[in-house]
């Protein structure tokens, strides 16, 4: 039963045929917004499955294992960190008290390994994507961290189980997150590397930035992951910012879709007002601007906790 | 880092639309040497005309370029009506400046939307092409073409103005100019447009003429030169227009020359609407055109375009050659790139709106007994060597034994 | 100077996302060409003479007029080669019978070139 869910639901099927899903609501709304028809249901399949029968091509340079074994390792750690988010109801697959932490430590290992992916294939536009991805891990981290963490003060509580047990019986606090939910849209778009924040594989300066190398099934995989993190990332939101459930498995379900739906099409929303910004703009506002917010966030909450 | 990064971008790149190649040394994020390397997209536009008649070489003139194609043949154009003595209607005079700020409007819009896509603003890049679009239909419907309009011939213009046309021009024009007003308020109000094009590419007025620039880039650096006002052709003299300037020398400037220029071009069109007169639009040329040499001159909506054109007293022109607007602007091209950084670098190659196959020119390789012939082997080891020199080898690339053309 | 704010365009943005979008699914829908569009050329070669203007104008030596019947019974037979041919019409310009008319059809794309040499008589 345990391998079955961790297979099906809420695991590697769901969030395959998820992610699909969500990449082509994501796309859509961008091109809507764009004044665009937009793809096909089926495209972000299509591109998929194309990518799997081009050819494989490893540079002559390359640690040939390293560089087939990073895109494995990268959905891997999004796999494992979506079995520990709640779905459906407050628990999840397997909860403990500081879930939250490992979940989020988990999301930034995908990083990590485009970062490893740029740095191991030794090409110029791979090079600079790799050292601008890992300089804008410091940037979003801080202040994602600070955001998610902020309810889990108020809910004094490490866990989503507990989080969720906290907001339900006091609803009215949610909106006192609203500033954290903001802040944690924003470095979303930052970890997923999305515009404002897609310096690390600003097509039209350096190509696909830690990617360019890749090609093929391999670059397919990596593509699978960007489309599995946005997935992993709208679920984190849900559950630590909206974390209400219904008792019926079906309605809890379509409540967990209408959740990350609504956090997507925020996120497709926002990818498509602003230019894309500098790395060292990047860096500049998200300390400047997303760390001070935090803080007051966190200052804000201690003394709400502190008050009642 | 203590080696400096020598990146490559180019010839093959995708934030460039035509090849050429820019190697530019990075000290981290800094650009602190770039080196431009052109001429990949060389057609033999002006040899190809010296073996074709007048007719036939207007046709090749018109295609130097795909954006500014009206500009390089009414150029052209004028320089062999003025050879032959010929004077336009004055008729076809204004259809050939409502089709030259037509195609203003459109080049303009569309480098908004490129200049957009540089700097990862797809909305942007979406919404002035959609309505650029608008503009190109009103193209297609008077000359049957969307971008290489074949609307000029040697005496006049080939198609006329119907009174329905009028009425559908000016409902774009009013669209158009609605549309461009949000431009430029959008331009003037957001804040990572700003933060991405203020204080970026810089070229000082001085710098602007000492590299010899052309066009809007010399207009932002707040030189007010257009050849529609200090050389006027065609019914320029009598149109009251504004020449844009502004002073911030940045790409942002030159946006917002851009973005205005586009609400003087609606003026322009307007007045000629306006005030058309009736009459032929075409005068009768002779096919023989006289012996005689000719320079003449034209605004391109990149900046001036010029012509020389040396006739010998038959039907087929004996040198034609054409000075585009992106050629005089490449060579501020390197000093602008200094400084700034290497995700500046798109923005402000595309901030010159670059035409790389309107610049391209031949090159004569010369072998060691000095003939002038060179064989299509020593071409390939040539190429070879040069591109060993910059790092690459391509000798193990097989070459199909036979090429079909 | 006017405030600057990041994402300004959201007021125009946002809306869109519920409007009709600009673009149409072209081969599938149809596109709208107006009817003097340069496309296709048409021949008749009853009008024609045989001069052969437009060969001597055409740039890209698309067209050739032959002569199929005899030297005293001329009938005009005209090869377009549609994968040279630029639609500048200059040919149609050039005729003095307007034999050549360009239609409005402008999907001639082929996989094979050969298909692109079309003969009219």
């Amino acid at each position: 039963m345990e391998f079955f869910q961790m297979l099906v639901f809420p695991g590697l099927i769901f969030l395959s045929v998820y992610s699909f899903a969500l990449e082509y609501f994501d796309r859509i709304v961008y091109a809507r917004l764009q004044n665009r028809q937009g793809p096909p249901w089926y495209q972000p399949i299509a591109d998929f499955f194309k990518l799997l029968g081009k050819e494989v091509i490893v540079p002559a340079s390359v640690s040939k294992l390293w560089f087939k074994l990073l895109p494995v390792f990268a959905y891997a750690a999004n796999l494992a960190a979506f079995l520990y988010i709640p779905l459906t109801s407050a628990n999840s697959l397997y909860p403990f008290s500081g879930d939250l932490i490992v979940v989020l430590y988990l999301l930034t290992i995908p990083t990590l390994c485009f970062f490893l992916a740029g740095y191991i294939s030794e090409g110029v536009y791979s090079g600079l994507g790799a050292v601008r991805a890992l300089t804008q891990l410091f940037a979003y981290e801080v202040p994602l961290f600070m955001a998610l963490l902020a309810p889990a003060i108020l809910a004094d509580s490490w866990s989503f189980a507990g989080i969720s047990a906290y907001y339900s019986a006091h609803p009215i606090m949610m909106l006192v997150n609203i500033p954290a939910f903001i802040i944690a849209i924003i470095a979303a778009q930052g970890k997923l590397e999305r515009t404002p924040f897609d310096a690390p594989e600003a097509e039209t300066e350096i190509v696909a930035g830690a990617f360019t190398e890749y090609s093929g099934k391999l670059l397919a995989l990596f593509r699978f992951t960007v489309d599995a993190e946005l997935v992993v990332v709208a679920s984190l939101l849900a559950a630590v910012f909206l974390p209400f459930y219904a008792s019926n498995f079906i309605i809890s379900f379509i409540l967990y879709l209408l959740k990350t739906v609504f956090i997507v099409f925020i996120l497709a929303v926002f990818k498509g007002l602003m230019a894309r910004l500098r790395i060292e703009q990047i860096v500049a506002f998200c300390w400047k601007w997303l760390i001070g917010i935090g803080l007051l966030q966190i200052v804000l909450n201690v003394i709400i906790k502190g008050a009642f | 880092m203590s080696k400096n990064l020598v990146i490559p971008i180019g010839p093959q790149h995708p934030s460039l639309k035509e090849p050429a190649c820019f190697t530019i040394t990075l000290e981290g994020e800094k650009v602190i040497e770039a080196d431009i390397g052109i001429g990949y997209n060389h057609r033999g536009i002006e040899k190809s005309c010296e073996s074709r008649n007048y007719y036939q070489a207007l046709y090749i003139i018109e295609r130097v370029c795909g954006i500014c194609s009206h500009s390089h043949s009414t150029c052209y154009l004028s320089g062999v009506e003025k050879l032959a003595g010929v004077e336009i209607p004055r008729r076809a005079a204004f259809i050939r400046t409502i089709f030259g700020e037509l195609e203003r409007l459109h080049s303009h819009l569309l480098w908004l939307g490129v200049a957009g896509h540089e700097i990862g603003f797809d909305t942007l890049f979406m919404y002035t092409w959609r309505d650029r679009e608008l503009v190109l239909d009103i193209l297609a419907m008077l000359c049957g073409n969307r971008v290489n309009y074949g609307i000029n011939t040697l005496g006049g213009v080939r198609r006329d103005l119907e009174p329905q046309h009028i009425d559908d021009i000016r409902r774009m024009c009013a669209k158009i100019e609605e549309r461009n007003n949000y431009y430029v308020n959008l331009a003037l109000s957001d804040a990572t447009l700003a933060a991405r094009l203020s204080g970026v590419g810089m070229l000082s007025k001085e710098d602007a003429l000492k590299y010899g620039a052309v066009g809007p880039v010399l207009r932002a650096s707040g030189v007010k030169s257009d050849t529609r006002r200090n050389d006027p052709y065609l019914i320029y003299p009598e149109i009251p227009f504004d020449v844009i300037t502004y002073d911030s020398c940045d790409v942002f400037g030159r946006v917002v020359v851009r973005v205005l220029e586009i609400n003087e071009s609606i003026k322009i069109i307007r007045y000629c609407l306006d005030n058309m007169p009736d009459g032929d639009i075409i005068a009768k040329m002779p096919r023989k055109i006289p012996a005689g040499e000719v320079v003449s001159r034209y605004e391109a909506p990149r900046g001036e375009d010029v012509h020389f054109i040396k006739a010998n007293g038959t039907d087929i022109p004996e040198r034609v050659k054409v000075r585009a607007p992106s050629e005089a602007n490449w060579h501020s091209m390197a000093h602008m790139l200094k400084g700034d950084y290497l995700a500046d670098t798109p923005i402000i190659i595309a901030a010159i709106d670059p035409c790389y196959s309107c610049t391209d020119r031949a090159i004569t390789l010369n072998n060691a007994a000095g003939s002038k012939r060179t064989d299509w082997e020593a071409i390939r080891k040539h190429g070879i060597e040069f591109y060993r020199n910059k790092g690459v080898d391509v000798s193990r690339i097989l070459l199909p034994e036979k090429i079909n053309y | 100077m006017k405030k600057k704010i990041p994402g300004a365009i959201i007021k125009t943005a946002f809306p869109t996302i519920f409007q009709k979008p600009a673009t149409v699914g072209y081969p599938f829908e149809p596109l709208k060409i107006d009817d003097d569009y340069r496309g296709e050329l048409t021949y008749d070669a009853e009008a024609c003479i045989g001069c052969s203007m437009c060969m001597r104008d055409c740039p890209a030596n698309a067209i050739e007029i032959i002569n199929i019947g005899t030297k005293e019974d001329k009938k005009f037979k005209a090869i377009f080669h549609l994968d040279h041919c630029i639609y500048c019409g200059q040919c149609v310009d050039s005729c003095p019978k307007d034999a050549l008319v360009m239609s409005n059809n402008i999907e001639l794309a082929s996989l094979d070139r050969n298909n692109l040499k079309v003969e009219r008589e």
